[in-house]
C-alpha cells in the first residue's frame, strides 16, 4: 500500500476502522497531496461527528429500544423457511433477553461442522447422535406382566440401528438401574425382562419403576431435544432445540468456531464474558431485524455493555442492573423503595446524587446534558 | 434601581440515611403527645393532642407556636409520644431475628471467633471499595446464613437456643415468648465493632434503636385534616391510626399504674404492638388491615410511599408544571414546520416574563397599559423584591407608573415566543419540541401535518400540551436544543423522521412525472407557497413538473438516489452495477445535478419520513434551518399541485377488465384444485411429512403455501391490469397510502386470514363454524376469503376476518404494558449513563461501561447513519483538482 506514512500520521487522530475504510476506497492513482486533503477531511468530518461530552447516551439508547418495543409483534412466529422449528421472536424474546432470564423458552443451537461432515458425510447420523435420546424413544412395546411382576420391553430394532448402537448397549444401560435384574428374552432378541430385586417389590413400584426406565438416558447430549440438519449455502450444519453448548464444543467433529446457542448464559459460561455481550446484541438484533424496525447498533450494544460490565449477566431487573446502582434513591424510586430504604438506614448509606433520579427529586439540575458542566465564577465588584 | 434577586446559592450534595435515636427522637421532638383527643369544644386544638398547634398550622389565621409562622410559611414540626411498654418495629424483624439468632444470649458477642470478626469486618469493607453496596449487601447475607448452625457462644461458651418468629412479629426462643423488652436487652448487648458483620453501621443505627420506646410524631402539615362541606372536619388516615396508639399507649399506661393483671397488660401490650405496625405498614400478610368505619384499608406511611401511586414516583420523581396549555390539535400545512398554532385565548392565559430595562422600558409599558383584557397584554409585573402584582382594571393605571427597570413584566405569548410542545406518551426524545409560537383564531393548536409523526399524532381528536419556558437559560436551551429542526435526523436510526406524508408526496410524485403546465400557472403555485424569486424557473412557455420541483431545491445540489420503484435496494446506487451501467428503470433513479432534477421521480423513498436520504444530504450539506424550509416547502408545494390538478379515488378504481376477472378466477380455481389434491393425498395417506412435522402439520403449511401463492398471483395480476390513471393506483405508487397487496385484496381476493401463523382451526368440534362439515379442510372452511372487499364477503368469511381482527386488537391491548413496563426498566437502568469529557461512557458513580461511545464515538444523529461518507469526500476532494 502506498502512502502508508501519511495514514500512520492519523493513527492517533482516527478510528482504526475509518482509516481501513479511506484505504479501502481511495483510488489506486492518487497524489500524496490529495490524499493529505482527503484525510483532512474525514478528520475534521469525524469531529463534527462525535458524541459531545455530556451527552445522556443510556436514556437515548433506551428510547431507540422502548419506544419501537410498541410497534412490535407479541406473536410466536415459525422460523424463516417452511417447516423447522418455531422460535420466539417479537417482543417476548426482547424482553427475554433484556430480562437475563436463565432458562428461555426457546433454546437451539446452530452446529457448524468441521470438514468432512459440513459437506453432508453422514450428517443424519451424527445428528441423531447429539439429540438427547431416552429409553422410551427406542421402544416400541413397554408391558408389566402382572403375574411375574415383571417388565417386558421391546425396542425397536430399525430406530436401534439408526442411532448407531446395539442390543448389547441397550442391555448395558438397562443393568445400570439399581434393584433390577435384567435378562434378554430368549425367544425373541428385542425383548428385554426386567425384574426387581428389591426386597417385596409391589406392583406399584414396578409401575414407578416402569417411569423411571422410559426416562432412561440412552445417548447423546443432555438438553437437546430435537435435531434437524439443514443446508446453508453450500454447507450442511445441524439445528437443534434445546442447547447445551458446552458438551457440544467438545465434540470433535464440531466447528468450535463457529457453533453457537441463543441461551446467553450458556455462552457465559462456556465462551466467556465478551461472547455473552456479542450474543445479546447478536439475538436483540435477529429479533429487530425480523420485525423490520430499524435501531442503530450502538444503543444494542450500549444495553449489552450495561448488561455485561459487571463480569456477569445481568438483566435489566431490580435483581440485576439496578440493585448496582450506587444511588439509594435511584434505586428506591424503581421498584421496592421500603425494601432499599431500610437497608440503606442501617447500613448508614451516603447518596452523594450523582444520578439522575436524586436531582429531579430534590429540584436540582441533573448531572447530564447541559446539566453537567460545573462554572464557578468568582464575581467581582460590589 | 433596586435590585435584590434571590439566586440559589445553595445545593444538596448528600442525602445521608440512618435511623433515628429515641434521644434524637426526642431532641427533635417539639412537643409531647400525650392525649388522643385533637380538638377542644370550640374547635381548637387541643395541647398535647395530635393537632398541637406546636406541631405546625394547618388552618389560615392559626400561628404555629414553635416557630411563629403561619399556613404555608411553617413546615411542620415533629412531637413524640412515649410509649408504656416497648414495641417492635415490623419493618425490621428479619433483622432482629438474625442478630437474636446469631449473637449470644448471654455475652452479646458475634457467634464466630474474634479474629474471624475482624477479618470478615475488613472483607465487607474490601467488596464495598472493590464492587458495590449491592455486593456488600450479599455477603452480609451469605455470612448469616453460616451463622445460624452454631449453637454455642466461642466467647464465653454458653448454649444457644433455637430462636424462631411466629409471624408477623413475635418472636420465641424455645417456646418461651420473648419480649419486645428482653429482645432490647439483648440487642443493647451487641457491641459496635460486632454490628459490622451483619452490615450494620452502629454509629448511624444502634441494632436497640429498632425497638422502639419513643415514637415520633409527623407534623400535622404532613397529615392535613380537609373540612368538608358540612362543616365536618375529616381526619387524615395517619392521624387516625396516630389516635388509636395514643390512646391504647395511654390506657397501658393507666393499667401498669393501677397494678391491672397481667394478662390485661399483656392484650393492651400486643393492642399496642398492633396498632404501631399497621402505622408503619397496613398491608401485612398475616395481619387483618386497620379500617375504617367505612371498612376501607387505612393508608398508613409505606402505602404512602410505595408505588407508581406512592410519594416516590408519584411526587418526587414527577412533577407538575404552571405555564402549561392543553387542547385538540388540528392540522394547517400553511403554516412553518417549526410552527405551532395557538389559540389566542391559550396566549392570553400564558406568559413570558420579560425583565424591564431602561431601553425596553417604554414597549413593556405598552403590554401593561393593555392589560390582561387586550391583546397582546400583561398580566402580572413582579416587583424586584419579588412581589407579584396583578393587572387589573383598577391597579393597571398605577401599575404603568411604578413599573421602571428591574421589573419583570409577565407579558401575554406573541408570534415567534419559544414554547415546547408534547404528546403523551413521550416515548422519545421527539416527542417533546420546541416551537415559534403564531397566534392564531379558534380554539385548537395548529400544526403543520408533517411534524405529526415524531408526536405519533393525528388529528382525531388528539390532545397535546403546550409549555411555556419562563427563565432566559430555559429559552436558549429550547430553542438551542429543542427546536424541530435540531430534532429532524432521528438518534434512533439516524435518517429524518420529518418528511412529506400523504397528499404532499402524491403532489409531487404526480408533479415530477409527467406533469406539464404554462408558466404562470407555474409562477402561481409558487407564489402560493410564498416564493417571490422566479429567476430559477426556465424562461419557457410551457414547464416541466422537474423543473418547477427543481425551483425549490438549492442551485448547487447534488444527489444520487433511487425512488420507490427500484428493485435493488440491498446495495447502494453507486455500487449498484445495475446503476452504474446506466441500466436502472427510468423512473427507478433520481438524479439531481445543479439543483435541477434530470431524471426521477419524487416519492416515499426520497421525501417520506424515515426514508429520505434526500433530506438527510440537504440536511448534511445545507444545515438544518435550510433543509426544513425546504421541506415546507415541498411540502406545500405538493399539495397545491394536487389541489390544482384534483385528486380523488373511486370504487371504479377496483375495476378489472374482463380478462384479469377471469384470470383471477381461474388462479384462484387452480389453487383451489391443487388443494384438493394435497388433501386427497394426506386423506391417503400418501402425502410426505416434512422432517419434524406430522403429517397433518405438512398439509396445513403446504395449503398456506398454495393459498398465499395464489393470493400473490391474484395481486399480481390485479397490479397488471389496474389503470395507472386511477387515485387508488397513484397513491399506492407513490408510496402515499396504501400498499398493492390492499388494492389486490379490495380488486380481487382477500386472502388467507391465519391466526398466530397458522390457518384457523378452533369453534366447533372438528370444524370451524357450525356451517361447515366435520372435518372439512377446504380453504373456505379454515378462513379463506376469497372475495374481495368490493365484491363483498360472505358472512363466514366475514366472520373469519372478525376473528383476526379481534385478535389483533387483543394483540395490541397486551402488548401496549408489557413493553411500557420494559421501556420504563430500561431507562431506569441506563438514565444515569453519559459521555464524559474523556469520551467514555460512565454510570453515575463512574463506573466505566464504554470506553468510547459505540466503540467509534460517533453520534448516529450527526452522522449519516452512524458512519462518515468517505466516498463524499474523496469524491470531493477529487473533482475538485480534476
Amino acid at each position: 500500500m502506498m502512502h502508508e506514512d501519511i495514514f500512520k500520521e492519523y493513527e492517533d487522530k482516527l478510528n482504526p476502522k475509518i482509516i481501513e475504510d479511506v484505504k479501502a476506497k481511495i483510488p489506486q492513482k492518487i497524489t500524496k497531496a490529495q490524499l493529505k486533503q482527503i484525510m483532512d477531511l474525514v478528520v475534521e468530518e469525524y469531529k463534527n461527528c462525535r458524541v459531545e461530552p455530556g451527552e445522556s447516551v443510556g436514556l437515548v439508547s433506551a428510547e431507540s429500544i422502548g419506544e419501537p418495543g410498541t410497534q412490535m409483534t407479541l406473536n410466536t412466529f415459525h422460523y424463516a423457511g417452511v417447516a423447522e422449528m418455531n422460535v420466539t421472536t417479537g417482543l417476548p424474546r426482547v424482553i427475554e433477553i433484556l430480562d437475563g432470564r436463565k432458562s428461555i423458552s426457546t433454546p437451539m443451537m446452530e452446529i457448524y461442522l468441521e470438514n468432512p461432515y459440513s459437506t453432508g458425510k453422514d450428517i443424519k447420523r451424527i445428528a441423531l447422535s447429539i439429540k438427547e435420546t431416552k429409553m422410551k424413544d427406542i421402544l416400541s412395546e413397554m408391558n408389566i406382566n402382572v403375574i411375574d411382576i415383571t417388565i417386558e420391553l421391546k425396542i425397536n430394532s430399525e430406530k436401534v440401528k439408526e442411532l448407531g448402537i446395539n442390543r448389547a448397549t441397550v442391555l448395558k444401560i438397562l443393568s445400570k438401574e439399581p434393584k433390577t435384574a435384567v435378562r434378554q428374552s430368549s425367544t425373541d432378541k428385542d425383548i428385554f425382562i426386567i425384574r426387581s430385586t428389591a426386597k417385596d417389590s409391589s406392583l406399584n413400584d414396578v409401575y414407578k419403576l416402569r417411569e423411571k426406565i422410559k426416562n432412561l438416558f440412552v445417548q447423546g447430549i443432555k438438553g437437546i431435544t430435537q435435531v434437524l440438519p439443514v443446508k446453508r449455502g453450500s454447507e450442511f450444519i445441524i439445528m437443534t432445540a434445546g442447547s447445551n453448548l458446552k458438551k457440544v464444543l467438545e465434540l470433535e467433529f464440531v466447528d468450535d468456531t463457529r457453533t453457537i446457542c441463543n441461551d446467553l448464559f450458556e455462552i457465559a459460561d462456556a465462551l466467556g464474558i465478551e461472547a455473552a455481550r456479542q450474543a445479546i446484541i447478536n439475538e436483540l438484533f435477529k429479533v429487530i431485524d425480523m420485525q423490520g424496525l430499524n435501531i442503530d447498533k450502538r444503543h444494542i450494544m450500549l444495553v449489552s455493555d450495561m448488561m455485561c460490565y459487571s463480569e456477569k449477566v445481568q438483566g435489566i431487573t431490580r435483581y440485576g442492573v439496578i440493585s448496582e446502582k450506587s444511588s439509594v434513591l435511584a434505586r428506591a424510586s424503581f421498584e421496592t423503595p421500603i425494601k432499599y430504604l431500610i437497608e440503606a438506614a442501617l447500613v448508614g448509606e451516603k447518596d452523594k446524587l450523582r444520578s439522575v433520579v436524586e436531582n429531579v427529586m430534590l429540584n436540582q439540575p441533573v448531572p447530564v446534558g447541559t446539566g453537567l458542566p460545573g462554572l464557578i465564577v468568582e464575581v467581582k465588584g460590589k | 434601581m433596586v435590585d435584590k434577586e434571590r439566586f440559589t446559592y445553595k445545593k444538596v450534595s448528600q442525602v445521608d440515611f440512618g435511623l433515628l435515636s429515641p434521644k434524637m427522637i426526642k431532641k427533635m421532638a417539639v412537643a409531647k403527645v400525650v392525649t388522643p383527643e385533637l380538638y377542644d369544644k370550640e374547635g381548637y386544638p387541643v395541647d398535647g393532642g395530635l393537632m398541637d398547634i406546636r406541631l405546625g398550622v394547618i388552618d389560615p389565621g392559626l400561628k404555629c407556636k414553635t416557630c411563629g409562622s403561619k399556613l404555608k410559611e411553617c413546615i411542620g414540626h415533629f412531637g413524640y409520644i412515649e410509649l408504656a411498654r416497648p414495641v417492635l418495629h415490623v419493618k425490621f424483624i428479619g433483622l432482629i431475628l438474625n442478630l437474636l439468632r446469631c449473637t449470644c444470649k448471654e455475652c452479646g458477642r458475634v457467634l464466630i471467633p474474634q479474629n474471624k470478626t475482624d477479618k470478615f469486618s475488613k472483607e465487607l469493607d474490601d467488596i464495598e471499595k472493590n464492587q458495590s453496596f449491592d455486593a456488600r449487601r450479599k455477603r452480609v447475607r451469605a455470612i448469616i446464613l453460616n451463622l445460624k448452625t452454631i449453637n454455642k457462644c466461642p466467647h464465653c461458651k454458653a448454649r444457644q437456643q433455637k430462636i424462631t418468629l411466629d409471624k408477623p412479629y413475635t418472636i420465641f426462643e424455645a417456646e418461651k415468648r420473648l419480649s419486645p423488652i428482653e429482645i432490647r436487652s439483648r440487642l443493647e448487648k451487641i457491641p459496635d465493632e460486632d454490628c459490622k458483620v451483619f452490615g450494620i453501621n452502629a454509629s448511624v443505627a444502634r441494632p436497640e434503636w429498632i425497638i422502639l420506646t419513643v415514637m415520633g410524631i409527623p407534623p400535622v402539615t404532613m397529615r392535613p385534616s380537609i373540612t368538608l362541606e358540612s362543616g365536618e372536619r375529616s381526619e387524615d388516615d395517619l392521624t387516625h391510626k396516630l389516635g388509636d396508639i395514643v390512646r391504647i399507649n395511654q390506657r397501658l399506661f393507666e393499667n401498669i399504674n393501677a397494678g391491672a393483671p397481667e394478662i390485661i397488660i399483656e392484650d393492651l401490650w400486643d393492642l399496642l404492638q398492633y396498632h404501631v405496625t399497621t402505622f408503619f405498614d397496613n398491608n401485612i400478610a398475616q395481619l387483618p388491615p386497620a379500617r375504617h368505619r367505612s371498612g376501607q384499608p387505612l393508608k398508613t406511611i409505606t402505602e404512602r410511599i410505595k408505588s407508581k401511586e406512592g410519594r416516590i414516583r408519584h411526587n418526587l420523581a414527577g412533577k407538575r408544571t404552571n405555564f402549561s396549555a392543553r387542547t385538540v390539535i388540528s392540522p394547517d400545512p400553511m403554516i412553518d414546520l417549526n410552527e405551532v398554532g395557538m389559540p389566542k385565548i391559550v396566549a392570553m392565559k400564558l406568559t413570558v416574563p420579560e425583565r424591564a430595562t431602561e431601553w425596553n422600558l417604554e414597549y413593556l409599558k405598552k403590554f401593561v397599559e393593555r392589560g390582561p383584557k387586550k391583546y397582546p397584554g400583561a398580566n402580572y409585573v413582579v416587583r424586584p423584591d419579588g412581589k407579584k402584582k396583578k393587572i387589573t382594571d383598577d391597579t393597571h393605571e398605577q401599575i404603568i407608573e411604578e413599573v421602571q427597570p428591574g421589573y419583570l413584566v409577565e407579558r401575554h405569548i406573541m408570534d415567534g415566543d419559544v414554547v415546547i410542545f408534547n404528546r403523551q406518551p413521550s416515548l422519545h426524545r421527539m416527542s417533546m419540541m420546541a416551537h415559534k409560537v403564531r397566534v392564531l383564531p379558534d380554539k385548537t393548536f395548529r400544526m403543520n401535518p408533517a411534524v405529526a409523526h415524531p408526536y405519533n399524532a393525528d388529528f382525531d381528536g388528539d390532545e397535546m400540551n403546550i409549555h411555556v419556558p419562563q427563565t432566559e437559560e430555559a429559552r436558549a436551551e429550547a430553542e438551542i436544543l429543542m427546536m424541530i429542526e435540531t430534532q429532524l435526523i432521528s438518534p434512533r436510526y439516524g435518517l429524518s423522521v420529518i418528511g412529506c406524508i400523504q397528499d404532499a408526496i402524491t403532489g409531487n410524485y404526480l408533479l415530477t412525472k409527467d406533469m406539464q403546465m404554462s408558466r404562470e400557472k407555474a409562477v402561481q403555485i409558487l407564489a402560493s407557497i410564498g416564493m417571490t424569486d422566479f429567476s430559477r424557473l426556465p424562461s419557457k412557455k410551457i414547464l416541466d413538473g422537474k423543473e418547477i420541483f427543481s425551483a425549490l431545491i438549492p442551485e448547487d445540489f447534488n444527489f444520487t438516489g433511487r425512488s420507490k420503484s427500484c428493485k435493488r435496494k440491498a446495495k447502494p446506487c453507486l455500487e449498484c452495477d445495475h446503476f452504474v451501467k446506466g441500466k436502472c428503470d427510468i423512473d427507478s433513479r433520481v438524479i439531481i445535478r445543479n439543483g435541477k432534477i434530470e431524471v426521477g421521480i419524487m416519492d416515499v423513498a426520497n421525501l417520506g419520513q424515515g426514508a429520505g436520504f434526500l433530506l438527510r444530504n440537504l440536511h448534511k450539506r445545507y444545515g438544518k434551518e435550510d433543509t426544513i424550509r425546504i421541506l415546507g416547502d415541498i411540502f406545500r408545494l405538493g399539495i397545491r399541485v394536487l389541489l390544482l390538478r384534483g385528486f380523488t379515488t373511486n370504487l371504479s378504481d377496483m375495476d378489472l377488465p374482463e380478462a384479469a376477472s377471469s384470470n383471477v378466477e381461474k388462479t384462484l380455481l387452480d389453487a383451489e384444485t391443487e388443494i384438493e389434491g394435497l388433501i386427497d393425498s394426506y386423506r391417503k395417506k400418501e402425502l410426505e411429512a416434512f422432517p419434524g412435522k406430522t403429517l397433518i402439520e405438512t398439509l396445513e403449511l403446504k395449503i398456506l403455501e398454495a393459498l398465499n401463492r395464489a393470493r400473490n398471483n391474484a395481486g399480481n395480476i390485479v397490479l397488471e391490469h389496474a389503470s395507472r390513471k386511477t387515485g387508488t393506483f397513484i397513491m399506492a405508487d407513490s408510496g402515499a397510502r396504501g400498499n398493492p397487496i390492499n388494492m389486490a385484496q379490495m380488486a380481487a381476493c382477500v386472502g388467507q386470514q391465519a391466526l398466530r401463523g397458522k390457518r384457523i382451526n378452533l369453534g366447533f368440534k372438528n370444524r370451524t363454524l357450525s356451517c361447515f362439515k366435520r372435518n372439512d379442510l377446504s380453504p373456505e372452511a379454515h378462513g379463506f376469503i376469497r372475495n374481495g372487499f368490493k365484491s363483498g364477503l360472505k358472512p363466514s368469511e366475514f366472520f373469519f376476518a372478525a376473528m383476526t381482527g379481534r385478535d389483533s386488537l387483543m394483540d395490541t391491548a397486551l402488548r401496549t404494558p408489557k413493553s411500557g413496563y420494559l421501556y420504563r426498566r430500561l431507562a431506569n437502568s441506563m438514565q444515569d449513563l453519559r459521555v464524559e469529557y474523556d469520551h467514555t461512557v460512565r454510570e453515575a458513580a463512574g463506573k466505566i461501561i464504554q470506553f468510547k461511545y459505540g466503540e467509534d464515538g460517533i453520534d448516529v444523529s450527526k452522522s449519516e447513519g452512524g458512519s462518515i461518507n468517505i466516498k463524499r469526500i474523496i469524491e470531493q476532494v477529487i473533482g475538485e483538482t480534476d
